[in-house]
């Protein structure tokens, strides 16, 4: 499974095989790394197998493609998701992603470009994600390329008014070829998001702001696959999908419990998880 | 578009540099509502297509810089020096850790800068930028030096930030002597063996003219502009303390972390060369004319000749 624009599409019921393969590889190596973000891994992971599976134009035996789609994890804390991905499509060995957060993995603590192969951003900073997608959509039009930039952001990292500012920018420059993803789970790290500093009704902000704006469900792949279809057909105006999400999707005393947010699952939590998602 | 000053002033050269620039396609210039003043605005009335406006903003303008970067481009963006502050972080993780080749420019630096008072005169950019690994770090002192040190980082690969000012000072070079500055490699501008006064930015002047002086009165010294913070040129320091009796540093920057501190850095595995630095003390600026201010903060060429005697006498 590699390749240039994948030439045979998987089904839902594949892609929904394939992302209940990468939560399993997501509990395992955050449990072997004894640290990690669980939590927003598996709210994301649907939406980041949908389209590595099956819209990300990338070469995996070239994975500095100039012309290669990007996807931006600017939420680089769900590194696991990422890294079990790109261990599916063949970027990494099973070793390199079990190497998480140790010393010298190619697998970093949070998804950084300089060290790993596919990776098309250093995230770990909360709300850079799309400044620099709309870097990359820019350089796209000045090459005359239609190649497309997905950015992936958390619904507690928007309250990063540098998220605005790109926003804003996004719709000046008329930034068609960017696609958003808002994971909104709900979750960041001390607690549930309407306690922290509520981000509301995020569809609305980013239509005031200029942005053609879908809602879906973020587990359901149906909608996933569609709504993906729709933002890349969609090449005039920037592009958001709402993606509302569970945070620990799939493991029972993860989901929606924000002490997951950013904890490993102890040995006897790892097999419940394992269980779970058999 | 305002006017562009007749000569002298940095920022004009760092604008007459990205015109020269443009004839590589890759070349692409951000700007955050300041290219008038930091003449980025000679490449936007040429080149707009190549120009990217991000309004007032510079932490999202100074990620799609390092957007573009990652895509095969290589942009200048700059705004005022105090103003790049706001997006440090950004420089730090967005551009230098992932280690993409971003040309950033900071205008109006330092209390040279004058009456716009002490929330624009930025007297710290060039200790917050030297801590980032990998950066390089430039202050010229002229217009056409800032023209060829700019014109320079097309072939760089390494992130870089450099400092203009606002104000016209003195040219140090012509148009041959400054085709001999490489980045890097501190230039200088006179020799001398009884002490050493390493400069950058607007103090150069007043360096050339502190050594005037102190020939007048018997005194040889040497005057280095070191348009380079980092990579800093240890070789040409380590002359300077092998030949003379001690070193002056001078900056219109905070003598915590600008130039002075750099020359300290290497001089302390030396242990042998005495030094003073000339700079601003450890305050904040206020509203004034450049030279009130610079004779107020003690930053004229009277007070380099002080430190320099000091240490030969």
């Amino acid at each position: 499974m590699n390749s240039t624009a994948p030439s045979i599409e998987m089904t839902n019921s594949q892609l929904e095989e394939l992302a209940l393969k990468c939560r399993r590889h997501i509990v395992k190596m955050i449990h072997s790394a004894g640290a990690g973000h669980p939590g927003g891994s598996l709210s994301a992971i649907d939406i980041i197998v949908a389209l590595y599976g099956n819209r990300l134009r990338i070469e995996t035996s070239n994975p500095d493609w100039g012309d290669r789609d990007r996807f931006i994890m600017s939420k680089g804390h769900a590194s696991p998701a990422i890294y079990s991905i790109l261990y599916e499509m063949g970027f990494i060995s099973e070793m390199d992603m079990m190497s998480f957060r140790s010393m010298g993995s190619v697998c970093q603590g949070h998804v950084d470009m300089k060290w790993t192969d596919g990776v098309d951003f250093s995230a770990g900073s909360l709300g850079m994600g799309l400044s620099f997608g709309l870097g990359c959509a820019l350089a796209a039009r000045m090459d005359s390329s239609d190649r497309n930039i997905w950015v992936m952001v958390g619904d507690g990292e928007i309250q990063e008014g540098q998220f605005w500012e790109a926003a804003m920018a996004a719709d000046f420059h008329s930034a068609g070829r960017l696609n958003l993803v808002v994971d909104r789970n709900r979750i960041q790290n001390d607690d549930f998001v309407e306690t922290q500093m509520e981000v509301g009704d995020v569809a609305a902000k980013l239509s005031s702001f200029g942005w053609e704006v879908i809602e879906i469900d973020g587990h359901n792949m149906e909608e996933i696959v569609s709504s993906i279809d729709w933002s890349l057909s969609n090449s005039a105006r920037p592009t958001a999908i709402i993606a509302h999400t569970t945070k620990g999707k799939g493991v029972s005393f993860m989901e929606n419990n924000p002490s997951f947010h950013g904890k490993a699952p102890n040995d006897e939590e790892l097999q419940i998880a394992l269980e779970e998602l058999s | 578009m305002s006017a562009p000053s007749t000569g002298g002033a940095s920022r004009d050269g760092y604008g007459a540099a990205l015109l020269r620039l443009a004839a590589d396609q890759r070349v692409v210039v951000l700007e955050a509502d300041l290219g008038k003043s930091t003449k980025s605005c000679l490449f936007r009335e040429a080149h707009p297509e190549r120009t990217i406006s991000l309004g007032i903003a510079e932490q999202n303008m100074i990620l799609v810089a390092a957007g573009m970067s990652s895509s095969g481009k290589i942009p200048f963006a700059s705004t005022f020096a105090i103003f790049t502050e706001r997006g440090f972080e950004q420089v730090r993780n967005g551009v230098a850790r992932p280690g993409l080749v971003v040309h950033l420019c900071g205008s109006h630096g330092g209390i040279h800068t004058g009456t716009d008072g002490s929330s624009a005169q930025s007297i710290e950019d060039l200790a917050l930028y030297r801590t980032i690994p990998g950066m390089t770090v430039m202050h010229p002192c002229d217009d056409l030096s800032a023209e060829e040190l700019t014109v320079q980082l097309l072939g760089h690969e390494n992130p870089s930030y450099t400092r203009t000012a606002r104000n016209k000072t003195p040219r140090m070079y012509d148009g041959d002597s400054c085709k001999k500055l490489r980045i890097g490699k501190g230039s200088i501008l006179r020799e001398g063996s009884d002490v050493a006064i390493i400069s950058c930015g607007v103090m150069v002047s007043e360096s050339i003219k502190a050594a005037e002086y102190l020939f007048s009165k018997g005194i040889s010294a040497a005057v280095v502009d070191m348009h380079t913070l980092k990579p800093l040129d240890k070789d040409l320091i380590d002359e300077l303390a092998d030949t003379c009796k001690g070193i002056v540093t001078a900056e219109d920057h905070s003598v915590i972390g600008g130039l002075g501190s750099a020359v300290a850095e290497h001089l302390s595995s030396r242990g042998d060369t005495p030094m003073r630095m000339i700079g601003v003390s450890d305050r904040f600026g206020e509203s004034g004319t450049p030279e009130q201010l610079m004779e107020s903060l003690g930053m004229t060429h009277k007070d380099i000749v002080n430190s320099c005697e000091s240490l030969v006498s």
